[in-house]
């Protein structure tokens, strides 16, 4: 149908970027409305976010949440199921590595706990999300209601477990206690540190270096696996993969449990690199603009690092913006957020017609001054 | 027996409270969704009523007119979520979920720019409020034993905004099955082609649902912020609107029952607080948290199909594609 008559460059290059600039048009007009200046906001965010050391250093442990959520929802995305689950399956994953670190951390250093706290995180996550897949596969229910459920039953466990079970002995906040230092991410700075070069601290950890792996491998699941190609063929059409034998339902029950494990590893980068120790909220939205970052990132690793470097610059110049500029807060970074993905998402594809007619307008003038010029040649 | 009794009617009392906004939200997620859009946005449309209530009623001091403003905004919301998922066939989950990122962000932002208090507009008192109502007699039956009480203490002395919302349900029964909007707005939930077939725009009767929608989410805000509370406080719909979805889950997407489900889920919200910090005998000490996951689980089980069926309209989450 109308798919085919615009060029690719157009379709996943122009589209997504007009869109973009559209949500930051209205947010602009936001600003404005609020009675700044958007080009002065504008500076202030961009200097917080790349200005500096440290700032440079918050921007990327913030993405480096947002590439673990964003490819979480690529991959459940890539099998046609929506997860909304993300918060949950991160916080639950946070608690499996508190719990993990919480146990072996007097024992081992960092290097051979990762593998353990990789291991018991994802494999929390992936239950959290196993049960909405299992229903979703197995008995119909959908998986965008059970996610958003799930969310917040998560978020009740973790309180009763934090302000009852969990909690220091002697501490008034309901957190645990906190992990060995040997048992805690190497921050970045001291890795820069160690090969000599001096940069700020911030709590930009190792788990960059895990995210950006769990790119490659997303990738590679899903462009060059049998199992990546079943669940995109599951998201392009359910019914041909059935027909070609493909076991849809556990290709279901198994994209969303890898959907869980990567959403899980928020809390390699929360519990074991930043905070040390297993908070409330520690999450933080994390899940939910996982879905923006996808979304712009048109469900594709590379597209998804870069979306993930855009909203963990939004988050830390928010705070910087906040800081600079009383009447605004980081709740602007929110209405952002939420026109990214309105424009993004909800209307990607607004402009599609009118392109497809001021495209199709520009080929046909072009094609008939060329049968102009050749008839003119040929007479 | 007399305090057993004193003590289930504030249970009851604080139920039919809690349970208003969830019952305003459900009968918009009802419209909504027997016409085939899905309705995630209950949360944000709830939300921005109430700061647009209670903004216009801090600045004008008449609750009406904060009731009046947040109608608008709400509605405002909910032509947005039709312009997404009607005009251009978006996504209609990813639609309702950026009006919720939406209206939390920017009631907060606005909230800041305009009262500069953290996000919360100013308290409101006398006209600025919806005050409870004192129902005929209720001072003079109050001595009557049982009755007495039942009377005056749960049935009177709720504010107007309480009354609508009980009055909303029958409402809401008598268009969606009585009216010949309600048997279209049906079909059209149900197979979009044979009401396009018999010659009635699908998309101008989806866009009068949701519209039905965000008027009656609308209210919901403004009881949150005028007659539950005295001000907007930063999301402060705190998952309501995502309860309310629950509860047309469990009610099977039928008024009458969304009705119960949003009292039984009201019921829980009471007892929870009720029963903080108390010791019952056999089970010891109930976590609040408990509580308050219940209806969350009890709407996952349902949908398994553990405790019957919920069947949901046919047509729900799928863009009308005319061409084909």
């Amino acid at each position: 149908m109308s798919n085919r008559t615009l060029p690719g460059w157009i379709d996943i290059g122009l589209i997504p970027l007009i869109n973009i600039c559209l949500a930051f048009l209205v947010s602009a007009g936001i600003i404005m409305l609020i009675g700044e200046n958007p080009v002065e906001a504008v500076q202030v965010m961009l200097f917080g976010a790349f200005g500096y050391d440290e700032g440079i250093g918050y921007t990327l442990y913030y993405a480096t949440n947002f590439i673990f959520t964003g490819l979480a929802v690529a991959v459940a995305f890539h099998a046609g199921l929506f997860n909304i689950g993300g918060e949950g399956q991160a916080y639950l994953g946070g608690l499996g590595v508190g719990l993990m670190c919480l146990m072996l951390d007097g024992w081992l250093p960092w290097w051979a706990l990762l593998p353990f706290a990789i291991a018991a995180g994802g494999l929390f996550g992936a239950a959290w999300a196993y049960i909405p897949a299992y229903l979703q596969a197995y008995r119909g229910s959908h998986i965008v209601i059970t996610t958003i459920m799930f969310n917040f039953i998560a978020s009740a466990l973790m309180v009763y477990l934090l302000v009852n079970v969990l909690i220091e002995p002697g501490s008034m906040s309901p957190q645990t206690r906190s992990i060995a230092e040997s048992a805690t991410l190497p921050y970045m700075y001291q890795v820069f540190a160690a090969f000599g070069v001096e940069i700020e601290q911030s709590p930009l950890n190792v788990s960059l270096i895990l995210a950006l792996l769990a790119c490659v491998l997303v990738w590679l699941l899903i462009w060059h696996t049998r199992w990546g190609y079943a669940i995109r063929m599951i998201g392009f059409n359910e019914k041909a993969a059935v027909y070609s034998g493909i076991n849809t339902r556990r290709t279901i029950v198994i994209s969303m449990c890898i959907s869980g494990a990567l959403a899980a590893m928020v809390g390699i980068n929360e519990v074991m690199g930043a905070q040390q120790r297993v908070l409330l909220e520690f999450v933080a939205g994390a899940g939910f603009t996982g879905i923006a970052v996808s979304l712009m990132g048109r469900n594709h690793p590379l597209g998804i690092i870069a979306a993930s470097v855009l909203f963990g610059a939004l988050y830390q110049g928010g705070a910087e913006l906040s800081f600079e500029i009383s009447t605004i807060t980081r709740d602007l970074v929110v209405v952002i957020q939420g026109l990214v993905i309105l424009f993004c998402g909800a209307l990607a594809y607004m402009l599609k017609p009118t392109l497809e007619k001021l495209f199709l307008r520009y080929t046909l003038s072009k094609a008939s001054r060329k049968d102009k010029l050749t008839e003119e040649a040929s007479s | 027996m007399n305090e057993t009794l004193l003590m289930l009617v504030s249970i009851l009392d604080s139920t039919i409270r809690v349970s208003t906004p969830l019952i305003f939200c459900a009968m918009a997620g009802v419209f909504s969704e027997r016409s085939g859009i899905v309705d995630i946005g209950l949360e944000g449309k709830m939300l921005a009523g109430a700061f647009a209530a209670a903004a216009t009623a801090a600045v004008t001091g008449s609750a009406w007119l904060g009731l009046g403003c947040a109608i608008i905004v709400s509605v405002g919301m909910a032509l947005l979520h039709g312009f997404a998922c009607i005009t251009h066939r978006g996504n209609q989950v990813v639609s309702g979920l950026a009006i919720n990122i939406l209206a939390s962000g920017l009631t907060v932002t606005l909230g800041i720019a305009w009262f500069a208090q953290g996000g919360q507009t100013p308290q409101l008192s006398g006209d600025a409020r919806f005050a409870a109502l004192e129902l005929p007699g209720a001072a003079a039956v109050a001595d009557i034993p049982v009755i007495g009480a039942i009377y005056s203490e749960l049935i009177s002395g709720h504010n107007l905004l309480v009354y609508m919302a009980l009055l909303s349900v029958p409402v809401t029964w008598w268009v969606l099955f009585r009216s010949r909007f309600g048997l279209r707005l049906r079909a059209v939930g149900e197979n979009p082609q044979a009401v396009d077939t018999a010659g009635i725009s699908v998309a101008w009767l989806r866009y009068r649902a949701v519209m039905c929608a965000g008027l009656l989410c609308g209210i919901a805000g403004t009881y949150l912020s005028t007659a539950q509370n005295a001000a907007f406080l930063k999301d402060m719909s705190a998952g309501k609107g995502y309860i309310a979805l629950a509860a047309l889950i469990f009610g099977k997407w039928h008024p009458k029952a969304a009705l119960l489900a949003c009292l039984l889920f009201g019921f829980l919200e009471a007892l929870s607080v009720r029963l903080q910090g108390v010791q019952l005998p056999v089970i010891g000490e109930v976590p609040v948290q408990l509580m308050q996951a219940l209806p969350y689980v009890l709407t996952v089980i349902l949908l398994a199909g553990f405790i019957g069926k919920a069947i949901a309209p046919k047509a729900i989450g799928i863009p009308y594609n005319k061409e084909r």
